[in-house]
């Protein structure tokens, strides 16, 4: 978080409503995503209790396991899933598009669009990635053989939850986080994690404040919990009587009684997704009214190319994802998140006038009036003389830049700024800067309009960047060092199966 | 806070249950095989009661009485202590713990070990939860030590690494791990040596402040709701959103600390500079009035703050 973020908290309190911190949406929304909210029993790893999902609003789909503990009914569990979200992803493997070569890369094909599955908070993706953990291994065949499209679900699962992992990267994502991200509200990020409560403060209901609505979304009963975790007194009054009865029914062989206490499961399960249902599409109608950041399509370009090659993997009878990542592939995947991370943050504050004030509040930029250019400057002190245009800003905006930093404005992200000389506010004077430009001008003597700033023009200077950050070197995974245990086994046999061990691994 | 899910606590009894049946036998051979553990063969106290009694005084006093035996012996026989019953002095009280299992050892240490319920899964566990784990077995190893230092046994025949058994993967299968208290036990020994006492706590308490609901004799409180909020007001509350996941006076104490930046979090109250009312802290911002002068500083910067925020957001500074 940041001051800024704080204040914008502090306003929310004084306000009773949510306030915005971002004046853009910074992800992307598919424009069919597929809802997908999961109910787990209590005190087990990853046992499915219920699920609500589907690409349409008015068209939820429940699934319900009467049994929780029943081996059997969590994989009919996990095949029912499968029938809803894999066809829903493989959806969007057969349209693609052509990207043109240039220089040596080769023309290539990635999908022409990605599937999106939201899911109400972290706790929720976390679960889908313990599901994909608990299938991606299981066989078709053989002892404890499950359905063929339950492993297909496992492998997505967990690629899309480990997508999650990204910053910037939409095929999963929490709507919290996705709120949070463009709202700030007046109780603690403790609190921001109840969707029900979060909504309330960004969208109360008519006649109602934000910490109204936030304080009546606490209640169990009207709101009960997003999940995967389940109301315990819902779980104590409701849910263990009608699994009981459910229970008692199967082993009487009474196939109506059965029927009725299935039906009767149904609706209490029911009762309790309905409202997160509601409270999902809710979230994300509010985030399509914002319109999308500048970096937003080229975010989702690198998740439809990552979609791409992981249907390529499955395609190609590749293994399933490894329980942990080698010891090279995890420095390589830290590595990437690392870069992924900041060019994301440099991305967002590049879009978004709000965010880029978070870093103008901590100097890591500044921005102004510009009140001088000198747009047909040369530096003659070389051979050649170089176009190299000169602009002074004056800021109100604590200046930390020192002579000689190399600076970005977003407006022109291709051409460097360089500082030249500072002069601190005093005496209720602002600061003014002297900035050198160089690039993206063209190649004649004086810069053409419209590539340099003119006088009276709002600028603005960032010590960062989204440019290119070549990968730090790691070893092939066969060189791995003694140190980090040595080259890893491969998997045999080629193509992949998984060890007897893992496909009829006790799921208990 | 609404409780315990019952599917929770069942899986975790039943858990525990399984790990304990035959005198252990599972928990032995989690012990030798996963952890390379010299014992041989372990005999099997159970201190849930004492000849039938459950009264705390008497399962500790037996408790002390059998360690006692345990660490002068000096016998090669492992034993494991099931529900020992240990006490602690907290704030000059004595506050009673009751670890799931002790074992002792051929190496002539106890061993705490604690059964936990959440998963294993592919060597990783919930950070959060391991890490409470951890902290509770770290006041176990301290109170044994305290126990056996009475009786002039050293520290060291307590082991600093605990025994901490979960199930694997998605499985019931036990799997254990040793996990090193060391560093929670300086944390802990450190605030336990800084808890002042209860007396010297209840002493700057108005007198006559009670918290009594002077129930009749069918067990209704008799005292008004107002008259109890207003005595329990009375005490300071240090609220923090993280209460909220702990403690049923939560919502009490968050109501009390509406209007505080506390309540929205410590990390919102230290970028707000640690100025204690949202109030003030828009007062701030706003540029009315002359700062105190240790807030010279944060002033400025709530000031810098909500300029940038009217700028970006349109409106009037």
């Amino acid at each position: 978080m940041s001051t800024l973020v704080s204040l914008a908290r502090a306003q929310a309190v004084d306000v009773g409503r949510a306030q915005p911190v971002a004046t853009v949406r910074h992800v992307h929304l598919s424009g069919r995503p597929m809802m997908f909210v999961p109910l787990a029993l209590a005190g087990e790893a990853c046992a499915p209790l219920a699920a609500m999902v589907g690409d349409h609003p008015r068209a939820p789909q429940l699934l319900v396991v009467t049994q929780p503990r029943n081996r059997t009914q969590r994989f009919g569990f996990a095949a029912e899933l499968a029938d809803i979200v894999v066809p829903y992803i493989e959806g969007y493997l057969g349209d693609v598009e052509i990207l043109p070569g240039s220089g040596r890369r080769e023309p290539r094909t990635r999908c022409a669009d990605a599937p999106q599955i939201l899911m109400p908070n972290r706790a929720g993706v976390s679960f889908a990635r313990l599901l994909g953990r608990s299938t991606r291994f299981r066989r078709a065949e053989g002892d404890y053989a499950v359905p063929a499209t339950v492993p297909v679900l496992g492998r997505w699962l967990t690629f899309l939850a480990e997508r999650a992992e990204y910053p910037g990267s939409c095929l999963m994502l929490a709507a919290t986080d996705m709120l949070t991200m463009h709202w700030a509200t007046g109780q603690s990020p403790v609190e921001d994690l109840n969707l029900a409560a979060l909504l309330g403060w960004i969208d109360p209901p008519d006649g109602r404040t934000g910490p109204e609505a936030a304080l009546a979304a606490e209640d169990p009963v009207r709101w009960p919990p997003a999940g995967p975790a389940t109301d315990p007194t819902f779980d104590n009054e409701v849910l263990a009587r009608l699994i009981a009865a459910g229970n008692q029914a199967a082993a009487s062989g009474d196939d109506r009684a059965e029927r009725r206490a299935r039906v009767a499961l149904e609706q209490a399960l029911a009762s309790q997704l309905a409202p997160t249902w509601r409270l999902l599409w809710r979230a994300a109608d509010l985030l399509r009214g914002l319109p999308p950041g500048g970096h937003v399509a080229a975010r989702w370009d690198a998740d439809k190319d990552a979609v791409t090659w992981h249907a390529g993997q499955l395609r190609d009878g590749g293994p399933p994802q490894p329980r942990r990542d080698s010891a090279v592939t995890a420095a390589r995947r830290l590595a990437r998140l690392e870069r992924v991370q900041a060019a994301c943050a440099a991305q967002r504050a590049f879009d978004d006038p709000l965010v880029m004030a978070e870093h103008r509040l901590t100097g890591e930029a500044f921005a102004g009036e510009v009140v001088a250019v000198e747009p047909g400057r040369l530096d003659t002190s070389g051979r050649r003389a170089k176009l190299r245009p000169r602009v002074t800003v004056r800021t109100w905006d604590p200046v930390l830049v020192d002579e000689g930093a190399a600076l970005i404005s977003p407006a022109r992200p291709r051409q460097d700024a360089r500082v030249v000389s500072v002069a601190n506010a005093a005496d209720g004077q602002p600061a003014q800067v002297v900035l050198e430009l160089a690039g993206g001008m063209g190649h004649g003597r004086t810069a053409p309009a419209g590539t340099i700033p003119e006088v009276g023009d709002f600028d603005c200077y960032a010590t960062f960047s989204d440019g290119y950050q070549p990968p730090p070197a790691f070893p092939e995974l066969e060189q791995t060092p003694w140190t980090h245990g040595g080259p890893p086994v491969p998997y045999q046999p080629v193509p992949y199966q998984p060890t007897d061990e893992e496909a009829q691994e006790e799921w208990s | 806070m609404a409780g315990q899910s019952q599917f929770a606590i069942t899986r975790g009894n039943a858990f525990e249950a399984q790990v304990k049946a035959n005198g252990c036998a599972e928990l032995l051979t989690l012990l030798r095989e996963h952890l390379s553990l010299p014992i041989r063969e372990a005999s099997y106290d159970n201190l849930d009661e004492v000849g039938g009694n459950t009264s705390r005084e008497v399962r500790h006093a037996r408790t002390r009485r059998l360690l006692a035996r345990a660490a002068q012996s000096g016998d090669d026989a492992g034993t494991l202590f099931d529900h020992p019953l240990l006490c602690l002095r907290v704030g000059g009280r004595p506050a009673y713990l009751e670890p799931d299992l002790i074992a002792f050892q051929l190496s002539g240490r106890f061993h705490v070990t604690e059964i936990k319920s959440f998963s294993v899964i592919d060597g990783q566990a919930d950070g959060d939860k391991v890490a409470a784990a951890v902290i509770q077995s770290a006041v176990y190893v301290l109170a044994m030590r305290d126990l056996l230092a009475e009786m002039g046994i050293g520290p060291e025949s307590v082991a600093d690494q605990v025994v901490l058994v979960c199930p694997e993967n998605f499985s019931n299968r036990p799997s254990a791990a040793l996990l090193d208290v060391r560093k929670q036990m300086t944390v802990l020994r450190r605030q336990l040596s800084r808890l002042r006492r209860i007396d010297s706590l209840v002493d700057v308490l108005p007198p006559g402040l009670t918290f009594d609901l002077e129930l009749d004799r069918a067990g209704v409180p008799r005292r008004l709701p107002a008259a109890v909020a207003g005595a329990v007001r009375s005490v300071d509350a240090r609220y923090a959103p993280e209460c909220l996941a702990n403690c049923e006076m939560c919502f009490f104490c968050r109501d009390e600390a509406a209007g505080t930046t506390s309540a929205l979090g410590r990390a919102t109250r230290d970028d707000l500079g640690g100025i204690e009312h949202v109030a003030t802290v828009l007062h701030l911002a706003r540029g009315a009035g002359q700062p105190a002068d240790d807030q010279a500083e944060v002033a400025q910067l709530l000031r810098t703050a909500a300029r940038l925020r009217a700028e970006c957001l349109g409106e009037a500074v």
